[in-house]
């Protein structure tokens, strides 16, 4: 049996990265092997990981003694008080340790996957449905978005993914909606009576049109933005209190009394449900829309097959997806038969996340290791669920092949190669993690190399493996 | 942050045998004093020109802006004064200071020819310095080095980005490197010249490494002035704008003492996130206000970092696009059209506001939502880059800004 190029690029471009072995398992078949990964959940290999609702629950009291505090509070002064700053340090408290053991759950299922293509493509929804913990309100419940949102349906169907995505209260909260008022609603009328305007907030509105469906060419206009985002009203989280309290703790409330009432029109359809059937009617919508189809080949081209992918593939995996509604499974499967995607090993300069990872897969790091591949990720520049906007993490080569980027690889990767010193072989290694991607000019310079820990430290710099 | 002996040790070693792969690219224009430096800083996410510059004389602003509304100054928590008609949002002190000495100027209502309302197009047609968005992987800062006059040139053929990459307004063929502190131990000479060797083939890698060593070096140079080490002519900082946030000053600390050498480079990019003020954006007291405070604080620092270079320096500030005329229903603002922007430093000719006011009445609003556009962020920029860092005007309308017939605006800049 010969084990060629494609071996290595299905390892290194769909998958995260190959361990010793890998590319002898996927052998002379690695189509077929990117296949067999496409059905099941790729579910988060942990126990002992809270839902959303518990998340959000345990915080509750915190937040409840936090505006007591506040009422009771006179002055500005008292809010510079010990006792306040201890309360103000209560919610951080509370949710960076469950930040940090969902990423480090992530990760380990990331290094340990045998369903790395699976796990990619729930890398690639994460961000194509971006939250970023820079919201403080994101902090807690970005990990638990990824697992109760994103995989359970990445080898569904788009129109329930796009669902299961805009009802959770990470995206609600993320993209501001809960606060979203329909301005003839019946509490903005409330609110007019006493002289108070409240109203809509678009954010949602717009970048589930501009980001999650048809993208920023689709067609849409500022007018459908506003009726979408009326369209959404009353899309909310259970909790609250007063007049506002209502539903469970941590999960999606649809609140009638902030929905604007009556039709509205959103990109040329009608919509005249009453409630938050108008919304889910909208969202069905969208999720079979062409313009939708469109927008997500091309990213997921621009992030398999190159930077700038051919016109003809965004279009065939484009048609796949509109013939079969969105299933996701066969748009994969279009995209694994795409030529252009096996074309060259080394088509994309990784992401950080992606050179992490494949480094620590590649060098098979114990889960002692897991704090420093976790800040191997900030020092990079990619902490997990961090992306500056909702548009997530860019994904061109450009966007992170910085001269100091590049250098911080070189640094990281020596520090790696000393820590390990002659605990691995890389001459060995070195066709075991790059295949027939391995080039003659690196096998020279491991070969050569002066120590053990700087043969690894070149096999971890060289060109094909900062690519994949 | 320190200096680097071990890189230093390679680095000279490469020089001096003249064989190093990565060292050797490198030719130098001999420095010539007195030279200008141009600052941008993008605050992307769309800053609200209306906060950051309220028009407190506006009969149609109090209505429209209801408790986001800035009062005049005077007014508790008002606005500070600049013309009458305009003030400068609470948190700006020192831009009011600067102004107040004629150090700064306020454009407003101004837009670039971006018309919809999605940030990241927005943000990709202020870089790109283009009509439409996506037309190009060249910025304009880029355009603008490659455009630079000889005399204006002291540093390398390249710039660097503090950050780890390089944003699109510094992307292009003009070689732009990248600076950010390591926490990483060093590495030996030997394995660096294995990798330099293994990069030789490689165009992009070899290039990249040869910028990062480059301006390693400059970092850690620029604590002795003294060298005659060649520096780069442009460089980007990323700094994430929080208030409270220490961090940034420092970035901005060490970008100065770059801006300041006499080598340093002609050109600095400051790269902020943090302006989507969708919710509780807040009046004089709130968000926005303490977000405009330490970029104020920001400000502030560059200018006494800097010290005498602060006269050659002139620092714009611009975004994608405003927000809407009036608050939304969530105490914010969303996406909208016409902003404002700010120009200042020892170099500009300040003191005045430039805008051609078009109002806020409901038949003034562009859409009827948007402070309407009635200036070209073209015409500010390509003015500056002709009267500060004496480029052409031949060539800033056939290669940094082409497709652009927009006017040039007389004064912005000292004579």
């Amino acid at each position: 049996m010969t084990i060629g190029v494609a071996a290595a690029i299905a390892a290194n471009r769909f998958g995260l990265g190959a361990r010793p072995g890998d590319l002898a398992t996927i052998g002379a078949d690695p189509r077929g092997w990117l296949r067999t990964q496409l059905t099941g959940q790729p579910l988060l290999a942990a126990d002992g990981l809270q839902s959303t609702a518990q998340i959000l629950s345990g915080a509750e009291p915190i937040v409840q003694a936090q505006r007591r505090a506040r009422r009771a509070r006179a002055d500005a002064a008292a809010a510079d008080s010990p006792a306040a700053t201890e309360l103000a340090m209560r919610l951080p408290q509370y949710l960076r340790p469950i930040y940090l053991g969902e990423i480090r759950a992530r990760l380990r299922t990331a290094m340990g996957s045998e369903r790395p293509f699976a796990e990619r493509l729930v890398y690639f929804w994460s961000n194509h449905f971006a939250v970023s913990v820079d919201k403080f309100a994101v902090l807690g419940i970005a990990g638990s978005f990824e697992r109760e949102a994103i995989r359970p349906h990445v080898m569904g169907r788009f129109h329930d993914l796009l669902l299961a995505v805009e009802t959770h209260p990470a995206m609600l909260l993320y993209l501001d909606n809960q606060q979203s008022i329909g301005p003839d609603s019946m509490v903005a009328r409330r609110a007019a009576n006493r002289g108070r305007t409240v109203g809509l907030n678009e954010n949602l509105a717009r970048e589930i049109l501009e980001l999650h469906t048809l993208g920023v060419d689709g067609g849409y206009t500022q007018a459908d933005v506003t009726s979408f985002a009326k369209v959404l009203t009353g899309w909310s989280i259970g909790g609250g209190e007063g007049r506002l309290a209502g539903g469970a703790i941590g999960t999606f409330f649809f609140r009638p009394e902030v929905h604007e009432p009556g039709a509205q029109t959103v990109v040329r359809r009608r919509y005249a449900q009453d409630a938050e059937a108008q919304g889910l009617a909208t969202l069905a919508d969208l999720a079979l829309a062409p313009a939708t189809a469109r927008h997500v080949a091309t990213k997921l081209a621009r992030h398999f097959i190159g930077d700038d992918p051919p016109a003809a593939a965004i279009e065939r995996i484009a048609r796949v997806f509109e013939r079969t509604h969105g299933d996701l499974p066969a748009v994969y499967a279009a995209l694994i038969d795409s030529p252009e995607a096996w074309d060259g090993a080394t088509a994309k300069f990784k992401s950080p996340q992606d050179y992490v990872l494949s480094l620590g897969r590649g060098l098979s790091l114990p889960p002692e290791s897991e704090p420093r591949i976790l800040s191997a990720f900030d020092l990079l520049g990619q902490r997990p669920f961090s992306p500056g906007s909702p548009a997530g993490w860019p994904d061109r080569s450009s966007d992170w092949d910085g001269a100091s980027a590049l250098m911080k690889r070189i640094e990281l990767s020596d520090t790696v190669a000393q820590r390990l010193g002659d605990r691995r072989d890389a001459q060995q290694l070195a066709p075991e993690i790059l295949g027939q991607s391995l080039t003659a000019a690196t096998s020279q310079s491991v070969a050569r190399a002066a120590s053990p820990a700087q043969a690894l430290a070149l096999l971890l710099t060289s060109p094909e493996f900062l690519r994949r | 942050m320190s200096p680097n002996n071990s890189r230093r040790r390679f680095l000279q070693l490469g020089l001096a045998a003249g064989s190093c792969t990565v060292c050797a690219r490198f030719a130098f224009a001999a420095p010539a004093a007195g030279d200008a430096r141009f600052v941008f800083i993008i605050l992307r996410g769309a800053l609200d020109g209306l906060a950051a510059v309220p028009p407190y004389a506006d009969p149609d602003y109090p209505r429209l802006r209801e408790l986001l509304a800035i009062g005049a100054p005077g007014s508790a928590d008002g606005a500070l004064a600049l013309d009458g008609h305009f003030g400068l949002n609470p948190g700006l002190s020192f831009v009011h200071e600067a102004y107040m000495a004629r150090e700064a100027l306020v454009f407003h209502a101004l837009a670039t020819p971006y018309r919809e309302r999605s940030h990241f197009d927005g943000q990709d047609v202020l870089e790109s310095g283009l009509v439409l968005p996506h037309a190009s992987q060249v910025g304009w800062l880029n355009r603008t080095a490659a455009a630079l006059p000889p005399g204006a040139v002291h540093g390398a053929e390249l710039g660097v980005a503090l950050g780890q990459n390089v944003p699109l307004v510094l992307r292009g063929p003009a070689p732009i490197a990248s600076w950010s502190p390591s926490k990483l131990p060093d590495i030996d000479d030997d394995t660096l010249q294995r990798i330099a060797d293994r990069y030789a083939s490689d165009p992009i890698l070899s290039q990249r490494l040869a910028q990062a060593l480059a301006t390693d070096r400059m970092a850690a140079e620029s604590s002795d002035m003294s060298s005659s080490q060649p520096a780069p002519t442009a460089m980007a900082a990323a700094v994430m704008l929080r208030p409270g946030a220490a961090r940034y000053i420092e970035t901005v600390q060490t970008a100065a003492s770059f801006l300041k050498r006499e080598d340093g480079p002609a050109l600095a990019v400051f790269d902020t996130t943090g302006w989507d003020t969708h919710f509780n954006e807040g009046g004089s007291q709130g968000q926005l206000t303490q977000r405009l405070a330490a970029l104020d604080a920001a400000l502030r620092a560059l200018k006494d970092s800097l010290g005498t270079t602060w006269q050659r320096t002139a620092v714009l500030i611009a975004t994608e696009f405003g927000r809407t005329a009036a608050a939304n229903g969530t105490r914010g603002t969303d996406h909208g059209t016409a902003a404002a922007a700010l120009l200042l430093g020892g170099a500009v000719q300040g003191g005045r506001v430039i805008c051609d006011w078009p109002g806020l009445s409901a038949r003034a609003l562009y859409e009827g939502r948007d402070l309407k556009p009635t200036l070209d962020m073209r015409s500010v920029i390509k003015s500056v880059l002709r009267d500060h860092l004496g480029i052409s005007p031949r060539r800033l309308d056939a290669e940094v800004f082409p497709s652009n017939a927009q006017p040039y605006l007389a004064d912005l800049i000292r004579a």
